[in-house]
């Protein structure tokens, strides 16, 4: 065991988020305590109150930008981290909560507090990476443990991370799930969603849902006709793909391609 | 020739030789190959629609066991495993030890392999060579063919230079006929000895010339054929050929096609360490020339685009692996049509790049 000053330090953040990802930390339940051994855990608010100052070697941070207030924040833990490490969809895209992004929100604001004037927020819900330069992604409606273990182990071992830009089809290929597409079982994004969840919905007879965001290069325009004759209509289609990924810009422009057709 | 009545037999003395049988069986509405326990597992009076982009299980009239076409899933999912480990890695004090995993010496049987599949299994021996993990697995295993009398919709394997009659490749060679008999021919010693194991009876006069007229009529049902032209020529002419734009647009480039195909062999290499750090293990497993990072160098892809990456495939399926292996890569069994999600069609494909190919155009050198 090295001594705390020697070991890197690990701060986790959360923005607007439900703290899933946060957990997916907690859940690593085997390694949790050999981990501490090799990290000093410097601010991690779900876990200890305990917090020593920056600055940190890695900040995992969650949640999306929703305030003015949250992107002062993000800069000055940016300015404090010598790698940022954005985790889960809401971080990586803009979570659910991105839908505001699709209408008006000054509108909800006056439907939904008793005191609209006390709220302070932005008109979108903004991704990390377009408020400060983020140095890898972890996605995922939650993020994966495996994938969080891979990424803090490579940090330790001084190697890259294997984050694969490949889609979730070559996981279901790998586990010999038969496709749930081409076998008229589900409509399914899984041609158009990056790989790395180990496809586990494709196994339990569910649709991929898109929940660690596009591909490269995704080719959303082609799946289309594909997810209408597994049974979607084009208010189906739309909302498919206007979930926790809604304002990644591939999803996005999909589900305005079918309103433009809708209209 | 004998004739075998009903398979169960026949299975559990496999399994009684210490064989791990996979066969065809029914799984989340496709007929999948998984290891059975025993013959009551197999795909009974099961048939499949097939087209591209789509395939359905339907009931058939009788209680064939084999009269389905090819599934999601060829051999290569237990002869070229989808992840394997390398070797693992260990630090003890200022060293560190290697250790490759012993050679798995379990022993495969192979029920119900198409001749598409034997040729297949034969196209990807050659790419691996003698000297492989790939030979020694093939080699140890027990192979039961079925002869083909049942081509699904997808098939091509005629103008593939194959067709629905074992030849070579197999221990035994099944011909499924009427009231679960199975005429059986033999294609080693191996095969030999365990058939005089099991029960069995002469040949009816008759069942050979039923067994043949099924396969000749199998042979005479492919509705699929390639373009009977100079495939690696065409595809060196067609190398700036718009017709990739056109396929790129419907390509979902999700590398369905090349996991589902018998002969595509690729990988990639993945290392993984543990929290203490004093363990490291490398892990190979399947990967395909569609996805992104596939041709990821120093400085970044190499095929970014989708028209670039289909090129890829085509041409090394048709083209290069006949410089490369002396032989085609596509064996005909039609696995890519019915299971490429948007229902591109490799027929159609290189049907249409012949069509729009310049015949006395020079080949780029």
């Amino acid at each position: 065991m090295n001594t705390p000053e020697e070991r890197p330090t690990l701060a986790v953040w959360k923005f607007a988020s439900c703290d899933g990802c946060q957990l997916a930390l907690l859940d690593c339940e085997d390694e949790l305590l050999t981990l501490a051994d090799r990290v000093q855990i410097a601010h991690f608010t779900e876990a200890t109150r305990a917090t020593v100052a920056g600055p940190y070697d890695v900040s995992l941070v969650e949640g999306s930008i929703t305030t003015p207030a949250d992107r002062d924040r993000i800069m000055r833990i940016r300015q404090n981290s010598r790698l940022l490490v954005t985790i889960g969809a809401c971080a990586s895209a803009g979570g659910i909560q991105a839908l505001r992004n699709f209408a008006d929100v000054s509108e909800f604001r006056s439907i939904v507090y008793a005191r609209p004037d006390y709220i302070e927020t932005l008109d979108r819900s903004l991704p990390i990476g377009e408020v400060v330069p983020v140095d890898a992604e972890l996605r995922g409606c939650p993020i994966d443990r495996g994938q969080l273990l891979d990424l803090l182990t490579a940090m330790l071992a001084g190697r890259r991370p294997h984050l694969p830009d490949r889609p979730v089809c070559g996981e279901c290929k790998l586990r010999g799930t038969s496709c749930l597409l081409v076998t008229g079982r589900a409509p399914c994004l899984g041609p158009v969603t990056r790989a790395g969840c180990g496809a586990i919905c494709p196994a339990a007879n569910r649709g991929c849902f898109g929940c660690y965001g596009p591909i490269g290069d995704p080719n959303t325009a082609a799946l289309i006709p594909a997810l209408r004759a597994a049974g979607l209509d084009e208010d189906g289609v739309r909302r498919i793909f206007r979930t926790f990924n809604a304002a990644a810009p591939a999803f996005a422009d999909a589900a305005r391609g079918e309103e433009g057709e809708q209209r | 020739m004998v004739v075998l009545t009903g398979l169960t037999e026949l299975v559990a003395r496999l399994r009684a030789e210490g064989y791990r049988v996979v066969g065809p069986t029914v799984r989340d509405d496709a007929i999948v190959l998984d290891e059975i326990q025993s013959a009551d597992e197999l795909p009974y009076g099961y048939g499949v629609d097939a087209a591209p982009g789509r395939y359905r299980l339907r009931r058939r009239g009788d209680a064939a066991a084999f009269g389905h076409s090819a599934g999601p899933q060829s051999w290569k999912q237990f002869l070229h495993p989808p992840r394997r480990q390398l070797w693992t890695a260990d630090r003890d004090g200022g060293s560190f030890t290697v250790t490759e995993p012993a050679n798995p010496d379990e022993r495969l049987a192979l029920l119900g392999v198409r001749p598409c599949d034997l040729a297949a299994i034969a196209v990807q021996r050659r790419v691996f060579g003698e000297d492989s993990d790939y030979a020694r697995r093939i080699d140890q295993a027990f192979v039961i063919a079925v002869n083909c009398t049942e081509p699904a919709e997808v098939c091509f394997c005629v103008s593939a230079g194959g067709g629905p009659r074992a030849d070579t490749g197999y221990d035994l060679a099944l011909t499924e006929l009427a009231n679960s008999r199975y005429l059986v021919e033999i294609g080693s010693e191996t095969g030999s000895a365990l058939l005089s194991q099991v029960v069995y009876a002469p040949a009816e006069p008759g069942d050979i010339a039923t067994a043949n007229d099924q396969i000749r009529t199998a042979e005479n049902r492919m509705s699929r054929a390639l373009p009977d032209t100079d495939l690696p020529g065409l595809l060196r002419r067609a190398a700036e050929s718009p017709h990739w734009d056109d396929v790129a647009s419907r390509c979902l480039t999700c590398g369905n096609c090349t996991m589902v195909c018998p002969t595509c062999f690729c990988t990639s290499v993945v290392d993984t360490t543990d929290v203490t750090g004093d363990h490291a293990e490398r892990w190979q497993g399947w990967a395909s020339c569609f996805d992104l990072d596939y041709s990821e160098l120093h400085g970044g892809q190499v095929r970014t685009s989708g028209a670039s990456r289909y090129r890829q495939w085509l041409t090394h399926k048709f083209g290069t692996w006949h410089a490369q292996f002396g032989q085609s890569g596509c064996v005909g069994c039609g696995r890519c049509v019915a299971w490429c999600p948007v229902g591109i069609d490799v027929t159609a494909e290189l049907t249409a790049l012949a069509a729009t190919s310049d015949i006395d155009q020079p080949v780029p050198s």
